[in-house]
């Protein structure tokens, strides 16, 4: 069974987000990098960029698919995980600290609370 | 057994060849012609001989799998036998001595039969008109959105109708054909079925919506009932319908397009109608549309007029020249050979038996590996191999196993909505003892799965090479040696 972290939150298209105060960091949920398999290349272009809640943030290419990854918030994006350029691995390795996505400046901090908590996330993808 | 590459084979003085000893022409020092830079002093090609490089690809090509060496399920991709009384016909110097470039009158045979091609190709998808210029299926796509581009621009509405609506489950390249002719991409959730879900088709269309690029049967194999609706909705709102032919196969015959609704369609010969592909190809995308989108196509067209059959270039609003000159000529001719081959009824026959197949092995195999929907299947099926997770097993080591019992194996991972997905497309060219040799096999490999899953781990155990690093081809990749 896939890892589902205590205390992040979730969207039903498998991102996490870890809120800290005004910014948040987002990456892709262990369910997600288990199924998508391995990643081999992640596209880190969207740093400085305003984006919107649903907006693809980034797309990400495994063996076997290549997979849009949807901003779970609105805001300005404030960094991509460079890391990614040099291992996209660590999203396998690691999705929930190393294999961070993206930090985001939240324009909108009320669209959080429409995002699932860490227990509705472990029985929505619950297999 | 390694296979070595004809480089790594390389003994200096070698040779296959044999120059003239005097040559007709000064030597030159190239030092003095070009830049040192530019002039290499090896060009590193192989010393071989004659013999070592005939064994190399002989050796290399009986390590190959086609559809003429077996069962090749592959979903979504219809490899289906090819005849070979296409290959000889098609060989005719009248066909393959011809230039693309030659003037009208000189090739009228030629005309006729890509006319009269056109003609059929109407008839079987209920459409209007048809140009045969694009050379594979996403030429097909890309040709198809620009048609709606055009089509838009003509009417003044270009600067408005900026999207195009994809359900999640589409074939890959439909997004990236739009996305180059500068649309938006708008995801349109799939039912259970892998169906256009209505309600939330409903949900995002309005009046930026150019046009919808479906694919019936969907990509799960599924019969796409709701066409009619929403056809009705696209056209309500003044937006376009766009048939990916990708899964035609399973329709010849039976029902056509142009009745559901599409506006413009791509066929794939090289699946649909016969003609190989797959290393073997080239491929051939012919499109279709309806009369109003007759302007549009690419050029040059072909029109008859005083009993001359004539390539012709002027057509105001079409999108242009799409390609140099010509279509993939050869294989509009084995297509259009298999098409007056097969005649009406073999279509219709040929579509038939294509579904009963797919749902011969669905029901065979579904008792061992779960269908990946709910519903009865077209032409492919898909099974998901989710439940084997405990064992550790993937759908891709269930497919690596099968190359250990001589077969193909089918499509992984596609659709993305279906988990572990294993899509078998049989064709109507397969026999039931084929199919039920296949069967036997996938249920010997399920039983592995349970009682050694390192047979499936460790598979294929009889190939040169037995698992590829994927990430590392995918990353590292050095195509000059």
């Amino acid at each position: 069974m896939s890892e589902v972290k205590k205390g992040y939150i979730y969207t039903e298209t498998d991102e996490w987000v870890k809120v800290d105060g005004n910014e948040v960091l987002i990456g892709i949920t262990d369910y997600a990098q288990h199924h998508l398999g391995d990643i081999v290349f992640v596209e880190i272009t969207a740093e400085g960029k305003t984006i919107k809640k649903g907006d693809v943030l980034t797309t990400i290419e495994s063996v076997k698919s290549a997979n849009d990854v949807f901003s779970p918030v609105s805001g300005k994006v404030l960094a991509m995980n460079t890391k990614l350029e040099e291992d996209s691995g660590l999203i396998n390795k690691d999705p929930y600290n190393e294999g961070w996505i993206a930090r985001i400046q939240l324009a909108n901090p009320e669209e959080l609370s429409t995002l699932m908590q860490d227990e509705d996330y472990h029985q929505y993808r619950k297999e | 057994m390694t296979v070595k590459l004809l480089i790594e084979s390389s003994k200096k003085g070698n040779t296959g060849i044999h120059l003239p000893l005097k040559s007709n022409f000064p030597k030159t020092d190239l030092h003095q012609t070009f830049p040192n830079e530019w002039v290499r002093e090896t060009i590193g090609l192989p010393n071989v001989s004659e013999p070592e490089v005939v064994r190399h690809f002989t050796n290399l090509a009986s390590l190959n799998y086609g559809v003429d060496s077996g069962f090749y399920p592959l979903g979504s991709c219809t490899m289906k036998y090819n005849p070979k009384i296409n290959e000889k016909l098609a060989n005719l110097e009248g066909f393959t001595k011809t230039h693309p470039l030659q003037p009208d009158f000189t090739v009228q045979g030629n005309l006729y039969l890509m006319m009269h091609f056109e003609q059929l190709l109407a008839e079987i998808t209920g459409m209007d008109a048809f140009t045969l210029l694009p050379a594979a299926g996403a030429h097909g796509e890309l040709t198809g959105m620009m048609i709606v581009k055009a089509y838009f621009q003509n009417k003044g509405e270009a600067e408005k109708r900026t999207k195009i609506l994809i359900p999640e489950s589409a074939h890959g390249t439909n997004p990236a054909s739009a996305a180059s002719v500068g649309f938006e991409i708008v995801e349109v959730k799939s039912t259970n079925c892998g169906g256009v879900d209505v309600a939330h088709l409903k949900e995002v269309m309005n009046d930026q919506v150019a046009a919808i690029m479906l694919t019936n049967p969907n990509t799960a194999g599924v019969f796409e009932t709701d066409i009619l609706e929403v056809a009705e909705i696209m056209h309500q709102n003044g937006s376009l319908l766009y048939y990916d032919g990708a899964n035609l196969n399973a329709l010849l015959g039976q029902v056509r397009p142009g009745d559901m609704g599409f506006d413009i369609v791509h066929l794939n010969l090289h699946k649909t109608f016969s003609t190989p592909h797959g290393g073997g190809g080239p491929g051939s995308a012919p499109v279709g549309v309806k009369e109003y989108l007759r302007e549009y196509l690419p050029v040059p067209v072909i029109r008859e007029r005083n009993h001359q059959i004539t390539s012709e270039t002027d057509q105001f609003n079409s999108i242009g020249m799409i390609r140099l000159a010509g279509s993939n000529f050869q294989v509009i001719v084995k297509a259009y050979l298999y098409i007056l081959t097969m005649g009406s009824d073999g279509l219709k026959k040929a579509s038939s038996i294509a579904v009963l197949n797919a749902n011969y092995i669905k029901e065979k195999l579904s008792p061992f590996i779960p269908a990946g929907v709910p519903c009865i299947c077209m032409h492919e099926c898909v099974l998901s191999a989710k439940d084997f997770a405990p064992y550790g097993v993937q759908a891709k080591d269930i497919s690596k196993r099968l190359i250990d019992y001589g077969f193909h194996p089918p499509t992984n991972y596609f659709p993305l909505i279906i988990p572990e997905a294993l899509m078998i497309e049989p064709t109507e060219t397969e026999s039931k003892e084929t199919m039920d040799h296949f069967i036997d096999a996938m249920k010997k490999i399920v039983q592995e799965a349970k009682e050694n899953p390192s047979l499936l781990l460790e598979a294929p155990h009889y190939t040169p090479i037995s698992r590829p690093d994927e990430v590392k081809a995918a990353k590292d990749l050095n195509v000059t040696y």
